[in-house]
């Protein structure tokens, strides 16, 4: 390829012809263009054509946030699968003379107010509040952004129909709910709590999306698109999912903690997971009575809560970034 | 019965071919490549939360009528609330008109829909006013220029976008190494470049520029003007350039339409409507454009109008300029004012001959002479 010149002034040449004499276009006419900063990476041009999606990659790859928290996200899903990688006792496995003891060879953690030893049950209860609280934010997600987006995108009829529906799953309250709903469920597994917390959850997502999807809608690129003849699906998926997909994640990588607590406290009402189900909100709830003596029986189930939390925050947080041109 | 709806279907399908054959078909220079006819775009109006009821109509644009010839530049001015971008947005089928008719080659465009749509689309294309909001700030410079390829794929061949891309972006005066940055890395000017590179980029017949310049300082404005001159010779484009700055559009068109209230007041070539005036309205307009010369600006007369602009949700009968005009009459409120050669220049060889929607048209000498 030839080089080609920095700046391009060929209006000093023309524009003095014509101005009609009413305003001075002529006047610093010879301006250059200003330079425009390096390439994303600052390399300089290179031969791939890139998009946000290949370019977003390329920055997660080397931010030590993703990185950090994407390890962190990933033993914890090791362990949720096969606990026995690391804790090789049972967690129902208790012995009630060593009832709220501390730390002991053997057992890091010391014991809960059951003689289990914390250490075994910390591990093994990854597996049901990570499937929670994972599963309820995926549900909630997919759900709300799907409905809102497209009650945004559409407006009309479908969007009054699923605003005034929203107003009512709000003006649920999700314990009163919680005991009601899941008190008449009999199965003692994870799924009727991910189901109530997705039918609660959604509109709270729903309407955020549907929120900044009307706000990237009105953009003139959407309308530059419409002009070019892009069909709907197009500008949805290429023009404005990926202007309004920023606050969508930055609340569910946050309602994911929520989701968590909110399992422990269903546990705690007694319409959550039952025994023998070990999770760390039945844990924390068990142990929180017994704070001032035992700290420890409190401390790690919530310690392990609080950086499965942050891990998928700050994942949250670093893919928010990359799909943001502006911050690189 | 299903052969009579298949043989509907091949109808529909054989109409829709021609359709789009005339739709591709060139046109002289010279010659009406759009002509626009009683266009109306009303809004309407409702009140109620549940029930929504209609209770008016903000008339954006009432019947407004012109031509495009192929190869020319026609602008329209006029301020703020006028109707102009309703127009540009019609002219485009981003609104639906609510009357009136769009002939772009002969053939209505106001209510296609599909593959005459898209064939239309192709060869209609819009430069917006923003540049800061008009290009996607999630897509690379190369993806925003290579758009209209995916939409239109029989444009360019799959392997050859991003030379295309490239050929672009060296025809609008930027580095075409720039291809994989984003829009917030380039200035104003820039980006408005990009704009026209993606409007150039399905080669089309007519560009409606709806201020294109308006949100740039003055220095890049003439950059940018000289340069969609410079594409309009080199791609044979016809322009309909939107704008509410009198000097530019005065450097840039051919013919000149002033619109007020969602009407055309007067059209006419560059010189009849900037130096025969014969509509009040434009020549109120042209009496508030800055003088640089401060002998002539001591000589000039200022009209200065009163009053607001009145709601288009309630526009004046007859003629809507008549509650600001120093000339209106007891006729004004009576008769709408038809946009043609008022009577008192019929048949005359005169500059001030042209279109006007005034009962009482004069020519008025408000710009001096240069």
């Amino acid at each position: 390829m030839p080089e080609m010149p920095e700046h391009h002034d060929e209006g000093s040449a023309i524009a003095s012809t014509g101005a009609g004499g009413a305003t001075d276009l002529a006047m610093s006419e010879a301006e250059t263009l200003e330079k425009v900063p390096g390439g994303p990476d600052g390399t300089g041009p290179d031969k791939k054509a890139r998009s946000l999606w290949s370019d977003a990659w390329h920055d997660l790859r080397r931010n030590p946030v993703f990185i950090i928290s994407g390890l962190i996200i990933l033993f914890l899903v090791v362990i949720a699968i096969w606990p026995q990688l690391i804790a090789s006792g049972n967690p129902l496995d208790c012995d009630l003379s060593k009832a709220q003891e501390g730390s002991q060879p053997g057992h890091p953690f010391g014991f809960n107010g059951q003689g289990c030893d914390v250490y075994t049950r910390t591990v093994y209860g990854a597996r049901a509040s990570i499937q929670v609280g994972v599963l309820a934010t995926l549900g909630v997600t997919l759900l709300g952004s799907v409905l809102g987006g497209l009650a945004g995108f559409y407006g009309g009829a479908w969007d009054g129909f699923l605003s005034r529906i929203t107003d009512i799953f709000f003006a649920i309250p999700v314990v009163l709910g919680g005991l009601v709903l899941l008190s008449v469920v009999s199965n003692n597994s994870v799924w009727p709590v991910i189901g109530f917390m997705v039918l609660l959850g959604w509109p709270q997502i729903s309407r955020i999306a549907r929120g900044s999807v009307i706000t990237a809608k009105q953009n003139d690129y959407v309308q530059a698109a419409r002009a070019l003849g892009a069909s709907n699906s197009r500008m949805l998926l290429r023009h404005i999912t990926p202007n309004a997909v920023a606050p969508v994640i930055v609340v569910a990588t946050i309602a994911l903690g929520t989701y968590i607590s909110l399992e422990a406290t269903l546990s705690f009402l007694g319409v959550g997971l039952k025994p023998p189900t070990v999770s760390w909100g039945i844990d924390i709830s068990s142990a929180s009575q017994y704070i001032r003596n035992a700290p420890h029986m409190l401390l790690w189930p919530a310690g392990a809560l609080a950086v499965t939390v942050l891990a998928f925050i700050m994942l949250g947080d670093a893919v928010r970034d990359a799909l943001d041109p502006k911050l690189r | 019965m299903a052969d009579l709806s298949k043989n509907d279907e091949a109808v529909a399908a054989a109409n829709e071919e021609a359709l789009v054959a005339a739709i591709d078909a060139p046109v002289e220079r010279g010659e009406p490549i759009l002509q626009v006819r009683g266009l109306k775009k009303h809004f309407p109006l409702t009140q109620g939360i549940l029930f929504k009821k209609q209770v008016g109509a903000v008339k954006a644009v009432d019947g407004v009528s012109f031509d495009l010839y192929q190869g020319e530049t026609l602008g329209i001015v006029g301020e703020s609330g006028c109707g102009k971008s309703t127009v540009a947005k019609l002219l485009m089928n981003l609104e639906r008109a609510t009357a009136g008719e769009v002939f772009y080659k002969g053939q209505d465009i106001t209510k296609l829909s599909g593959r005459a749509l898209k064939a239309v689309r192709r060869n209609i294309q819009m430069v917006f006013q923003d540049p800061y909001t008009s290009l996607n700030p999630r897509m690379t410079v190369g993806d925003i220029i290579g758009e209209p390829f995916d939409i239109h794929p029989e444009v360019a061949p799959k392997g050859d976008r991003r030379r295309k891309v490239q050929e672009l972006l060296d025809v609008v005066g930027l580095n075409p190494e720039y291809i994989n940055r984003y829009p917030h890395q380039f200035s104003g000017g820039q980006r408005q470049r990009i704009g026209i590179a993606r409007g150039l980029a399905l080669n089309p017949e007519i560009i409606i520029c709806d201020e294109p310049v308006s949100a740039l300082d003055v220095s890049v404005q003439a950059q940018v003007i000289n340069l969609m001159e410079k594409l309009q010779d080199e791609f044979n484009l016809s322009y309909l350039f939107i704008a509410h700055d009198l000097s530019i559009v005065r450097h840039i068109s051919d013919r000149v339409g002033v619109m007020y209230l969602g009407k055309m007041a007067e059209i006419g070539t560059d010189s009849e409507i900037y130096e025969h005036p014969t509509h009040p309205y434009t020549q109120a307009l042209l009496s508030a454009v800055p003088v640089p010369d401060p002998e002539a600006r001591a000589h000039r007369e200022r009209i200065i109008l009163t009053g607001d602009v009145p709601s288009p949700a309630n526009p004046p009968s007859g003629c809507s300029f008549r509650t600001r005009c120093w000339k209106a009459q007891e006729k004004c409120a009576q008769e709408v004012p038809l946009l043609a050669v008022p009577s008192v220049f019929k048949g005359q060889d005169t500059p001030a001959a042209h279109f006007s929607a005034c009962h009482f048209a004069e020519e008025k000498q408000v710009v001096p002479a240069h």
